[in-house]
């Protein structure tokens, strides 16, 4: 494998000079709009960074800009660039659930995606579930059902539970249980959360997209 | 839109502190062809950092451990995702996420035991991004899909601007967390042999919970029986050595003979001293080497059936 050790080297990163300089790779456009684009062996490859690079979301169906270090992820991008706090951060380290987002459909956790590597592909937040004045049936059946106590895992679990519903529409207690195992709240309401989700099940979580 | 604070700034939890040789502003790659993949790495090899899913790295970049100042994202190089069949194989691109391996009827159909392997990893949000080539080339002795590769006799196929080649999976491991891999290679699929129709396959996993749980034993086997003698048997195992390992004292017991319940209890002891786990924060080496000879049980009886 590619030997840890071997990753010690320290450097400024692929600077223009240095690549130049060790490879035959040509340089064929400088500057696209703050990333660098080299050529290889003939498509473009796009070099981000070192130093902050302009970059587009398309988040709950807006594009946003930002200008972050190719480093952010797209949870720090979200909370410090773009003012969408929605998403907590809570482990940072792809384990608590509490920064999840929706990633072309999929729930994923906002903290291990690079913000620059969700460029392209559209995101949905929880500051995007509701339509208009109206909760989304997550969200309703969330209040409904007493599903939060202080509240920090609620985002995620309502993205996350947005999710399962669309890909699980009539879901068994069991699937329920599983589905949402990716999430975790420290005041215990995971039986109120589980009555929610049965609850926007029958309503139909998929209203309101 | 406000820009007010910068990300990399911002207070990290737990107070951690920085990693002196991490460098704080990493570039980052983002080819999306093979070629273009093969010459970064023949170029930059050796100081660049493949992210493929980034399910295990970026929580060690999250955690300033990760010491590497360019990022090479394969992430949208489509040659390295898709399951094919080849007749009496499967290849499965290294980019394939465990999400595709749950819903694909190929690996339903000839390689159910990477279906229940990949259901145990991690959760939702990590199935939907974590990679089988990621799960390969990480080399945790207790990653989940490993014993299933190693007793299906998996191959690796490997490339990098030289040409491919392939190593057996059960060669493809050099060490603790180490493996054949050069610095300019990176892993572009895994090929995986279908089970037969004689052959029945097994795999289970022992974790404190069932989401997000890392393994304390894991086990795949496959086996074929026929009038209660066992023609073939191959047992793969996780987390009970410095990688993931075959048991071959416990196949060659096995291997020819009558399954009776004497048998049984000899495997069940063969495997328990065949391993060399350790104790570590998720478990002793005694629970170990009785829960990976209970499992194997398990295994035998369900063939005895
Ligand atoms: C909360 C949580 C739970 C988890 N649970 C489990 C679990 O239950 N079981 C389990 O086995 N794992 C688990 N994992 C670990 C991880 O999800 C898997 O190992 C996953 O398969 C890694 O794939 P990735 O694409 O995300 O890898 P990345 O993080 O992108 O990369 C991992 C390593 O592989 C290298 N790499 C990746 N692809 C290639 C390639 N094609 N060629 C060469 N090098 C490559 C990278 O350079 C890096 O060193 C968990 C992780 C988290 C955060
Ligand atoms: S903050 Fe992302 S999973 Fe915990
Ligand atoms: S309601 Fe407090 S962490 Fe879940």
């Amino acid at each position: 494998m590619q030997d840890d050790d071997k990753m010690n080297e320290k450097g400024s990163g692929l600077s223009r000079r240095t690549f130049l300089k060790v490879s035959g790779i040509s340089l064929s456009v400088p500057l696209v709009m703050g990333h660098r684009v080299i050529k290889v062996s003939g498509a473009e490859v796009k070099v981000f960074g070192p130093g902050k690079v302009p970059i587009q979301l398309t988040i709950n169906g807006k594009n946003l800009s930002a200008q972050v270090e190719p480093r952010v992820t797209l949870l720090d991008a979200l909370r410090n660039e773009l003012d969408l706090t929605g998403a907590k951060r809570v482990c940072d380290r792809a384990t608590c659930g509490s920064c999840t987002v929706i990633i072309d459909g999929k729930a994923v956790y906002a903290c291990a995606v690079l913000a620059i590597e969700a460029q392209g592909k559209s995101i949905t937040t929880v500051e995007g579930l509701m339509q208009g004045e109206n909760l989304h049936p997550v969200q309703q059946a969330f209040i409904d059902n007493d599903a939060q106590q202080c509240g920090f895992c609620t985002p995620g679990f309502v993205v996350a539970c947005k999710a399962f519903l669309d890909k699980n529409p009539n879901p068994t207690p069991e699937q329920v249980k599983k589905g949402l195992g990716g999430n975790l709240c420290r005041c215990g309401t995971y039986m109120g959360v589980r009555a929610a989700v049965a609850q926007a099940a029958q309503k139909g979580g998929r209203r309101n997209g | 839109m406000a820009t007010v604070r910068s990300p990399t700034t911002e207070g990290r939890p737990y107070g951690v502190q920085l990693s002196t040789t991490m460098s704080l502003d990493p570039t980052v790659q983002s080819p999306q062809t093979l070629a273009d993949v093969y010459g970064l790495l023949s170029e930059r090899g050796g100081a660049v950092k493949i992210i493929a899913g980034g399910t295990d790295l970026m929580v060690l970049m999250n955690a300033h451990m990760l010491d590497a100042a360019e990022f090479l994202d394969i992430w949208r190089v489509d040659e390295l995702r898709g399951i094919t069949d080849e007749g009496d194989a499967l290849r499965i691109g290294a980019l394939t996420t465990y999400t595709q391996l749950i819903k694909s009827e190929l690996i339903q159909q000839h390689a159910p035991s990477l279906v229940a392997a990949s259901r145990t990893i991690g959760a939702i949000q990590i199935q939907n991004r974590g990679t089988i080539g990621g799960n390969i080339v990480n080399a945790s002795p207790a990653g989940d899909s490993l014993p299933v590769l190693a007793a299906y006799d998996a191959e690796v196929e490997i490339g990098s601007a030289r040409g491919t080649r392939t190593v057996a999976f059960n060669q493809f491991y050099t060490g603790y967390r180490r493996s054949v891999l050069e610095p300019d290679e990176l892993v572009l699929a895994v090929r995986v042999p279908k089970l037969k129709e004689s052959e029945r396959d097994f795999f289970w996993k022992v974790g404190t919970r069932r989401a997000q749980a890392i393994s304390k034993t894991v086990m795949a086997a496959k086996a074929q029986i026929s009038d209660g003698r066992i023609s073939s048997i191959s047992i793969g195992v996780g987390s009970v050595a410095p990688t993931v390992v075959r048991a071959p004292k416990t196949e060659h017991l096995l291997t020819g003979a009558q399954l009776t319940a004497t048998l049984m209890e000899e495997a069940r002891q063969i495997i328990a001293q065949e391993i060399t786990p350790i104790t570590d924060l998720r478990s002793t080496e005694h629970y170990r080497r009785t829960v990976t000879g209970n499992v194997l049980l398990k295994f035998l009886r369900q063939l005895s059936s």
